[in-house]
């Protein structure tokens, strides 16, 4: 069975997708947003050991070339994290699918699913398609949280046991998805074509900051792609928030009501009939 | 309270002394036989009866036929049956003035949208919600006391949603609501729009129908703190062991189990039982209640509610030394379990005076404590501050531990603000609870002005103004300031991501 990095299993989350589902973060992202919000999942742990001797707890030791968590002794005050210079956390376990299932199974019955994000979850498709496999077989439905970088269409298997996406659509134009992502966004687009056509988008979502997201290029540009399919689909417009942001974005405030309502009225003006504003 | 004291204090209503009045008047006699054991029992605090007073003359909890009362009117209080809304509503909040209980308010109103519903026909939207709205406007500012119950469904109706929209829009305390839920005739939808409720206003709470319904042949409502008790008929009385207390009398489990708890238990039933013969034979009420004369009650509808608060402290107590806590450890929700079925296994067998209904036998009661018990946590409840990590561990102990507690248990889960935007998820939990056999729960928002205290709701706005020694409208609020500290429901584990 395949592995992969594990930043984090949330038992019970009201905010990853319709209804109670467990939700699953995996650790290392291939795009370096300005504004994320938990920059500690971008990058797998290079065992620096930088944070070894400065965890109050003592769950921090050095085995060898190997960063060790002690997950009992933890304190979870996140030092480590704080201190990472590499955007990392030293507290990602190494999972199989059946591992992760069985954290998963004690929330069934109060559970309708499971959501994987991250970090970017699509990184492991291999352990996506296990774990999928594992939830389908127990009545759960399976979402998947992703930035778009990976193109879908080269996992039919991933997307047979997928019941849904959530797309993050970052930016349209490809210089502005670049400078605040690190990235262009040719995958984006084309995986936005791809879902809609096999019917998997469960919700779009656009962070909202002006001045350094064109979330007016962006609600436009889907409704160029999709066309008339964005009447079945939900649009989340996200405020972008402060918290957890580093860098250059960290003292920016939070866009005004009024442009996030304007933007809702542009987005139902070309046929969106469910927008929400978080 | 001195009689003298309750007379001049500044922070009581009038309404509140004239109460407070008839009870100090009540004890001044003694017509109960009670044992020398008995006694020492209840100065040791290890039984006591809710205060219930030195003579009762009248049942502690009455749910009335409502239905019967709107089909026939009533020749007591000089009404012929509703003809229309308006009568209906009119005659309800006439019957609800004259129904007695141990704080003197009516503890049960009926299945509000069941009763209104027939009435309702041709009449809009907006004419129905503005009636019902001065109809729980009503309830609010005059029955002062949020021991005060509604019951909601299970089946979904306009007059329901209508309620539910009225009740996110007033923010009362009274009455305490709570959705009948029967996966089978509640719609999602329904459910989800009573969740969505519960976390602007607490209510209404969730009774699981499928494990409630068999309870009595007559059928049942939810009245006051949640207690599931016969429709036509109630509660006569209601005492409590506190196990915790009883628990620290014990040299060792066995003794625990074979002397300590038998004797408590024996004491504690024989004096439910005087309590009563009094009414019965004594008080004159079933006599003389027009209540009865018109078949809105029956004598032989009533149960005598067995209480206990402090299993997981008797746990805890007597595993002492051994580190092993109730809600985390096998071993101690083994021993807990088997405290339960001591407790069946008593009731099962103990002869109950006037208790047809229930062949005999009391009813096992999960009570939620009073102000002054400290460090003892409600009935079957995970202290809190001990709350499992993982909220599907708290509802399967729930789940567990609810399975014997056959008239009125309850948990209560604060939930994070966020929950609002995803009700469907509430939807999922409450389901899920069901699905496991959990009887009763209830929500709020973690920052909601209305709580709920152990069973019934406050606002934390009313709790300030009488801490500040001002006279706060509802009856509850002076209960509520100490349990809501007593309980630490402030800290209670926020639930939800």
């Amino acid at each position: 069975m395949t592995s992969a990095p594990i930043n984090r299993i949330i038992p019970h989350s009201l905010v990853d997708g319709p209804g109670n589902r467990t939700a699953i973060f995996l650790q290392g992202c291939n795009l370096r947003c300005l504004y994320c919000h938990n920059p500690e999942t971008q990058q797998l742990c290079r065992h620096c050991g930088l944070c070894v001797p400065e965890c109050p707890a003592g769950a921090l030791r050095m085995v060898g070339e190997q960063v060790v968590w002690d997950e009992a002794r933890c304190a979870g005050c996140d030092t480590c994290i704080s201190l990472c210079p590499h955007s990392s956390s030293p507290k990602v376990k190494y999972m199989t699918a059946a591992e992760v299932f069985a954290a998963v199974e004690g929330n069934i019955p109060f559970i309708r699913g499971l959501t994987v994000s991250g970090g970017e979850c699509t990184l492991y498709p291999g352990f996506l398609t296990e774990l999928f496999r594992l939830a389908q077989a127990q009545g759960l439905s399976c979402l998947l949280d992703t930035n778009g970088m990976v193109e879908l269409a080269q996992f039919p298997a991933l997307m047979d046991v997928c019941d849904g996406v959530m797309l993050d659509v970052k930016a349209w134009d490809v210089e502005v998805h670049s400078a605040l992502t690190g990235s262009g966004n040719e995958p984006v687009k084309r995986n936005l074509r791809f879902l809609a056509e096999a019917g998997k988008i469960a919700e779009l979502r656009v962070v909202c900051l002006p001045g350094e997201v064109d979330a007016e290029a962006v609600i436009q540009g889907i409704k160029d792609t999709i066309g008339s399919q964005v009447s079945r689909i939900r649009l989340k417009l996200i405020k972008f928030r402060k918290y957890g942001v580093r860098g250059r974005l960290a003292e920016s405030e939070s866009p005004a009501e009024e442009y996030m309502q304007a933007l809702k009225a542009q987005a139902e003006a070309l046929g969106f009939q469910d927008v929400v504003i978080r | 309270m001195g009689v003298l004291e309750i007379i001049k204090s500044q922070s009581l209503t009038y309404e509140q002394k004239v109460n407070l009045l008839a009870q100090a008047a009540e004890n001044t006699v003694q017509v109960l036989n009670v044992p020398e054991r008995t006694r020492q029992y209840f100065a040791q605090k290890v039984i006591d009866d809710l205060g219930e007073g030195a003579a009762p003359y009248r049942p502690r909890y009455i749910l009335p036929d409502y239905k019967r009362f709107l089909e026939n009117g009533s020749e007591f209080l000089q009404l012929n049956p509703p003809q229309d809304l308006d009568e209906a509503l009119n005659a309800l909040l006439i019957l609800y003035r004259h129904v007695p209980s141990i704080t003197t308010f009516p503890v049960y109103l009926g299945s509000l949208d069941e009763l209104i519903e027939p009435y309702t026909e041709g009449v809009s939207d907006e004419e129905l919600k503005k009636k019902l709205r001065l109809f729980l406007t009503y309830i609010d500012r005059t029955i002062t006391d949020s021991f005060c119950h509604a019951n909601l469904g299970p089946r979904e109706t306009r007059t329901g949603r209508i309620i539910l929209e009225l009740e996110r829009e007033l923010q009362h305390a009274v009455p305490n609501l709570t959705l009948i839920y029967d996966p089978e005739v509640t719609s999602d939808d329904f459910l989800q729009e009573a969740l969505y409720t519960s976390l602007f206003c607490a209510n209404p709470a969730i009774c699981n129908h499928v494990v409630n319904r068999g309870t009595y042949s007559v059928g049942y409502g939810v009245a006051s703190c949640y207690n599931v008790l016969p429709l036509g008929g109630g509660g006569f009385t209601l005492s409590r062991v506190i196990l915790a207390r009883a628990a620290r009398l014990a040299t060792s489990i066995d003794d625990f189990f074979e002397r300590v708890l038998p004797d408590v238990l024996t004491a504690m039933a024989e004096y439910m039982n005087e309590r009563i013969r009094f009414i019965v034979e004594e008080s004159g009420f079933f006599a003389s209640s027009f209540l009865v004369n018109e078949g809105l009650i029956h004598s032989d509808r009533f149960v005598g509610m067995f209480g206990f608060v402090g299993l997981a402290e008797a746990t805890n107590i007597l595993l002492e030394g051994t580190g092993k806590r109730y809600g985390h450890d096998p071993e101690a929700d083994d021993l807990a379990e088997r405290i339960m079925m001591a407790l069946d296994e008593f009731v099962d067998k103990f002869p109950a005076l006037y208790s047809p209904l229930t062949g005999g036998r009391f009813m096992l009661h999960a009570q939620v404590g009073l102000s002054d018990d400290v460090g003892i946590t409600p009935g079957v409840r995970i202290p809190v501050g001990e709350e499992p990590e993982n909220l599907a561990d708290q509802l399967r102990h729930a789940a567990r531990f609810q399975r014997l507690i056959t008239t009125g248990c309850s948990d209560i889960y604060p939930m994070e603000t966020t929950a609002r935007n995803n009700p469907q998820a509430m939807v999922d939990i409450v389901k899920g609870a069901v699905d496991l056999g959990v009887r009763y729960l209830a929500f709020y928002e973690e920052n909601s002005d209305l709580v709920r205290i152990t069973g019934y709701l406050v606002k934390r706005s009313e709790m300030e103004k009488y801490r500040n020694e001002q006279a706060v409208l509802q009856n509850t609020t002076r209960f509520g300031v100490d349990a809501f500290a007593v309980n630490k429901g402030a800290e209670r584990k926020v639930r939800g991501v």
